[in-house]
């Protein structure tokens, strides 16, 4: 267990709703959901889900903290907001699900392996790196991320896909040398590092 | 009847004059209908047709035949009040269910001169009704009970200007609500729990001059109709009051369903667990501060456990949801949030049902904190100082979820107050549950039939649930509030402004010997002749009102403000003693005879059809209305409910050589729709012996056939007559032509 | 017609020789015809894409956001901000309504944007591309400079999540939205009824999941067959690479025989528009839309 995730059950004493209510993004909206089930049928990967977001909001009352943050099942957002326009109780149901991700993720408890997890997290430092996708960087750190040999067999699979893109000019390979990136790439970086640091603060993830 | 003047009138409008032969049917009104004077006009409804018929009145008319439209149409410019009147259905009867053309004419012209030889038969034997000679005026309301639905009719009854005698079994006011920390909210927003405002109602109730208030009192007799009740109020010290009242509420309220019958929930075992009762008196006791248990230890944890009792299909407890237990516990949770949001406060529900702007008060119990889940409690167990509540978690697919609490609430639902089952055959096993607070009768009625207002399902008494639900089997008592049905205290308050209201109409009705609804406003009551009767108390069981009592001597005694003039008494009556003075064995019996029959070699049929007039003949009107067509073979009366039909008139249409008898009335059964709540069962009962005369007879069963038949059947009324006039044709007419 | 003026939020796919420079191409096109001008906000930076809360969280998202409002604030006041990408607008709309509704949200959102020397006021509007045509401009107006009907074609218009859910455009329905059908049909063409038309394409798991993505693909892109399309037109870029890229993998994985080009509206409109196939950005089609190749070949 790291750290942060021991200070925040001290904090809580087990009370995982309250955490939840305070630490991830729009949990307050946890308890207002009045189980109907209209989330978990309306997710394109619901059937993926080990527990849909239904049962993710009961189990958050029910205390089972480490079932829901180890847990597989919000890496399954596709992010589609299908669930947030129909849930009859306006529960910001998308944003709960990226916001119970971070959480665990920062915790270091969600699952090491989970290839959106592994994305998602190339796919920022991508960004923060010149301030703009680099899709070519972005596609072959996705391809190593299992280690050299799958990577090149994965990328031998994708070959024709970038081939094609590159052909179409949709894929540049000169990207790999640098490629697009803001002017201000320094101030991007300070900015970003200095939200971390109040979100930090206010989520309580600084050591206390 | 030497005196009768008998006038029939042809009117040719709407069509008539084209598609009759209306010169022919005076001559009929002359010949066969034996009316003194006819007339045809062109449009007797117009102003000028009115006078001609006013003008003949003045001059001595006594009865009048109006061959036109139904009799449920123009009803305004046909109001001859002096006169006994009959009508004869030739629009929606006979032009509109019947297709033009030449080939058709002779059978319409049959089925319209046979209305018109009915019209007259009918007429003759009808005589104008002048009222009830019982009637009297008593502008005082009693109302039994004094909680919150109680005292709203006794307000409400006071403020419309009649006088109240409130009648409260405990030594206060209030009842179930005075007994509550807080309310369940009935305003914007809808989110806190609200006062009860019972004590700003019970200084009402003691400040209003009009409201006489008996408290530690219970009602010990009550005797008489609406109009003219005499109560004996017994009081606490054993002395009894008499009280003169027109009409009666009765808002006698519920009792919850006792907790002792769920010992697996550890209610009456653990003294942890309360009902909800419990737990607003441990409210009340706390006064805002915080909640503590009986032994004095203050609530951190408490579990709500809904549908306690209720909802239950084994038979063992009620088998109905109650509708507010889900309002009042998140009631209850928030009395322990919003005293400290620490509190931990469960609710374990299976279905939560907040109706209406519940659903807002669920939602700001959510925002308070209060935790909702989806599971069936399977028992309460002691666990330290506290309980454990083991659950099915409904969601989460954990059969064994346990949650430690240091007070359960058990949601259990309300039991009505409805005094003694007069119907014994009725105590179902899922009434059996509730069956033993209900053995102390709540009004003592001295009535032939029961000390209490007869019950429906559950054991909640009457009401005619569908079209008027204020109403019960007895006229002039009017159940409101948790009696009635499982309510909370907006929909009692709102309930007992209802009764009250009906009480009003009941009083005025009573006061000038109307009958109430369904035949409101007719003057007529039945009689009937002693030297007949055989004192068989056929029509003093039957009566769906208990109307009708019994002399020293077994005679019936009509209690005329009790009637609701369906006729069921004289459906019931062998020996056909009883009738009205507008509606009688014999007004519908010569209508039958009146029709002429064809002889077999015609091949003619003749079916008749009996129907109900308040659902089955709106039906085949308009089903003309519509232009549906018919047989032209069926010849239709009008009865009051199928519950008047006496059977000498199917025996009688068969003997004078009818093909077929068609039976129409209401929906029977625990969903009925019968206006008279009993008169098509019964008549359906009756029906049942019918096959064993026919077969006397030696005529085949289907030659009498009922039908349920509601309202909307416009479709299906055709349909169902063109069956049956294709089933005759195949079992071939009837061998008793003459 | 009155020039307008919009702070262009193109966003990383749009860049040169990214996964969605066609669209570019074609919405230049599209806007030159509508005297629409397009100021690029000066050194945007990337929306965070919704992929990006995982590791980026919720402030430093919404400051990258605020980031390039406050750029077009600045640089480009009294202009409407507008993105063609699907996530951009999301992304950028979504911080905007935090932050105007959240003071405590803002105020950290401004105290991370200090460090880049910028402050987010929140005069700025944002709009879709889609929202500027069928708002600003009216079916009718986009009618106008149509000199080449689409005439016979038949199109799936596939919406998908972004543009759609959860803000949508105004007045459409969440389940059936119809702009996209109707734009279809402004520029002569015929838009098939299909039940996929607000399916997930997979979004980004089509690069982590890409099993469970393409099952979702194969049903949108066989419904479309199935409804006698001949092409989708999409107004998001993912839903167009991820459509159209993988349904070599969904053929290989289902056995299919898809090879349905997928194009952007804005292609359709330049084509509509008179321009040619270059100026529509179809030589960027990985499935070749070779109909509307020899529509854009006839005079």
């Amino acid at each position: 267990m790291s750290d942060l995730n021991a200070q925040a059950k001290e904090k809580y004493h087990n009370n995982f709703l309250k955490e939840v209510a305070a630490n991830v993004e729009e949990g307050d909206w946890v308890k207002m959901c009045m189980q109907c089930g209209v989330c978990s049928g309306s997710c394109p990967f619901g059937p993926h889900w080990a527990h849909p977001p239904q049962e993710i909001f009961m189990m958050i009352r029910a205390g089972k903290r480490e079932e829901v943050l180890t847990s597989d099942s919000m890496w399954m957002c596709t992010s589609c907001y299908n669930c947030i326009v129909r849930c009859p109780r306006k529960l910001p149901i998308t944003h709960i699900m990226h916001g119970l991700a971070n959480y665990a993720h920062r915790l270091g408890l969600a699952p090491k392996n989970q290839p959106t997890r592994q994305f998602a997290k190339l796919f920022w430092n991508n960004i923060v790196k010149t301030g703009r996708v680099n899709e070519l960087k972005l596609s072959l750190g996705l391809y190593f991320k299992d280690g050299l040999a799958s990577g090149i067999k994965t990328g031998m699979a994708m070959k024709n896909v970038g081939l094609g893109l590159m052909k179409a000019k949709r894929l540049n390979p000169m990207e790999i040398l640098g490629g697009h990136g803001c002017k201000d790439i320094k101030g991007i970086q300070a900015m970003v590092k200095k939200a971390q640091e109040i979100e930090a603060k206010r989520k309580g993830f600084t050591a206390a | 009847m030497a005196d009768q003047k008998i006038a029939a009138y042809i009117c040719q409008g709407c069509g008539l004059g084209d598609r009759l032969d209306t010169k022919a049917l005076a001559q009929i009104a002359k010949t066969d209908g034996k009316a003194h004077l006819i007339r045809e006009h062109e449009f007797l409804c117009n102003a000028d047709g009115v006078a001609t018929i006013q003008k003949d009145i003045d001059e001595g008319v006594t009865h009048i035949a109006i061959a036109a439209c139904s009799r449920r149409a123009k009803t305004e410019a046909f109001y001859f009040p002096t006169v006994a009147m009959s009508r004869a259905n030739l629009r929606e009867g006979v032009i509109w269910i019947r297709p033009e053309g030449d080939e058709h004419q002779e059978t319409t012209q049959e089925m319209a001169q046979d209305y018109v030889r009915m019209a007259c038969a009918e007429a003759k034997k009808l005589i104008q009704p002048t009222g009830n000679p019982t009637a009297e005026r008593n502008t005082t309301v009693l109302v039994v009970g004094g909680g919150i639905t109680g005292m709203t009719a006794a307000l409400e009854a006071s403020k419309t200007g009649y006088q109240v005698v409130l009648v409260e079994k405990s030594g206060q006011l209030g009842g179930w609500a005075g007994k509550l920390w807080k309310r369940v909210p009935f305003k914007e927003p809808f989110a806190n729990p609200a006062d009860t405002g019972v004590e700003a109602m019970a200084a009402a109730i003691q400040a209003d001059k009009n409201i006489k208030l008996y408290l530690n009192a219970t009602i010990a007799k009550t005797d008489g109709a609406p109009g003219r009740f005499n109560i004996d109020i017994a009081t606490e010290s054993g002395s009894v009051t008499q009280e003169h009242v027109g009409a009666i509420v009765q808002a006698s309220g519920f009792t919850l369903y006792d907790i002792a019958k769920l010992p697996e929930l550890g209610g009456g075992v653990n003294p942890h667990v309360v009902d909800q009762a419990g737990l607003e008196a441990l409210a009340k006791a706390a006064n805002g501060g915080a909640i503590k248990r009986a032994d004095g230890s203050v609530v951190n944890s408490v579990v709500f456990v809904q549908c306690a009792g209720q909802r239950d299909d084994s038979g063992k407890h009620l088998s109905y949801c109650s509708g507010t237990c889900c309002n009042t516990s998140i009631k209850q949770a928030m009395y322990f949030k919003d005293q400290n949001p620490d509190v931990d406060t469960i609710v374990i529900f299976d279905d939560l049902r907040t109706p209406g702007n519940g659903e807002d008060f669920y939602r700001s119990a959510q925002k308070k904190g209060v935790t909702f889940t989806k599971g069936k409690v399977a028992g309460v167990t002691a666990s330290g100082n506290g309980c454990k509540v083991t659950f099915n978690d409904l969601i989460l697919g954990d059969e064994n979820t346990t949650i430690d609490a240091d007070l359960v609430v058990l949601a259990t639902g309300q039991v009505p107050n409805s005094g003694v089952n007069i119907d014994p055959s009725k105590l179902e096993a899922e009434t059996e549950a509730a069956a033993e607070v209900k053995q102390i009768s709540i009004l003592n009625l001295n009535y032939r039939q029961g000390p209490d207002v007869p019950q429906l399902k559950q054991g909640f008494v009457d009401s005619h649930f569908i079209c008027f639900p204020y109403e019960s089997r007895r006229t002039g008592i009017y159940p409101a509030g948790p009696v009635r049905r499982p309510m909370d205290i907006a929909q009692a308050m709102e309930d007992a402004t209802g009764a009250t209201m009906k009480a009003v109409q009941a009083i005025e009705n009573a006061a000038v010997g109307r009958a109430a609804h369904p035949r409101s406003g007719d003057l007529s009551f039945p009689s009937f002749r002693a030297e007949g009767c055989t004192q068989c108390k056929r029509c003093t069981v039957e009566c769906p009102f208990g109307a009708i009592d019994e002399d020293e001597k077994r005679y019936p005694v009509f209690n005329e403000a009790r009637c609701r003039r369906c006729g069921t008494c004289m459906g019931a009556c062998p020996v056909r003693v009883i009738s009205f003075e507008n509606y009688s064995v014999d007004s519908v019996g010569s209508q039958i005879k009146a029709v002429d029959i064809p002889d077999e070699f015609q091949e003619k049929p003749r079916i008749l059809i009996l129907a109900c007039e308040n659902d089955a003949y709106p039906a085949l009107d308009m089903a003309g209305m519509n232009h549906n067509e018919y047989s032209a073979y069926v010849r239709i009366i009008p009865v009051r409910c199928l519950g008047s039909v006496n059977l000498i008139w199917v025996t009688d249409a068969l003997n004078s050589g009818y093909d077929g008898v068609m039976m129409m009335g209401c929906k029977h059964g625990d969903n009925y729709q019968c206006h008279f709540v009993k008169g098509s069962e019964i008549a359906s009962i009756r029906l049942s012996k019918v096959d064993e005369t026919l077969k006397s007879l030696n005529l085949e069963t289907e030659r009498v056939q009922n039908y349920e038949v509601a309202i909307t059947d416009i479709e299906r009324v055709p349909q169902l007559i063109n069956d049956y006039a294709a089933k005759i044709q195949e079992i071939g007419l009837s061998p008793f032509k003459f | 017609m009155a020039t307008k003026e919009y702070a262009f939020y193109p966003g990383c796919s749009s860049q040169p020789g990214a996964s969605a420079s066609n669209y570019l191409t074609s919405v230049n096109s599209m806007c030159k015809t509508l005297d629409i001008k397009l100021n690029e906000i000066p050194d945007w930076n990337c929306c965070g894409a919704s992929i990006g809360y995982a590791e980026g969280g919720e402030l430093p998202r919404h400051a990258m956001n605020a980031r390039n409002l406050a750029l077009a604030e600045k640089e480009l006041a009294g202009q409407p901000v507008v993105a063609t990408c699907a996530a951009c607008w999301l992304s950028a709309r979504e911080t905007k309504e935090r932050l105007d509704h959240d003071a405590t949200l803002k105020s950290d959102a401004n105290e991370a944007l200090k460090e880049a020397g910028l402050q987010y006021n929140g005069t700025a509007e944002v709009k879709h591309m889609v929202e500027v045509l069928i708002e600003d401009f009216g079916y009718d107006a986009l009618k106008k400079p149509v000199v080449k009907p689409l005439q016979g074609m038949k199109f799936a218009g596939y919406v998908g999540c972004q543009t759609n859910r959860p803000f949508g455009i105004q007045g459409e329905s969440f389940e059936n939205p119809v702009y996209l059908d109707k734009l279809v049909e402004t520029m002569g063409g015929e838009a098939v009824s299909y039940d996929q038309k607000v399916t997930c394409c997979g979004g980004a798991l089509a690069f982590s999941e890409p099993e469970k993505a393409q099952k979702q693909i194969k049903d949108i892109v066989e419904s479309a067959y199935d409804h006698g399309a001949e092409m989708i037109v999409t107004p998001c870029p993912l839903c167009q690479a991820n459509v159209e890229i993988y349904q070599g993998d969904v053929n290989k994985r289902y056995g299919t025989k898809f090879n349905i080009p997928v194009l952007y509206y804005s292609q359709l409109m330049t084509l509509a528009y008179g321009g040619s196939a270059k100026e529509a950005g179809l030589d960027g089609q990985l499935i070749k839309a070779t109909q509307l190749e020899a529509f854009a070949a006839k005079k």
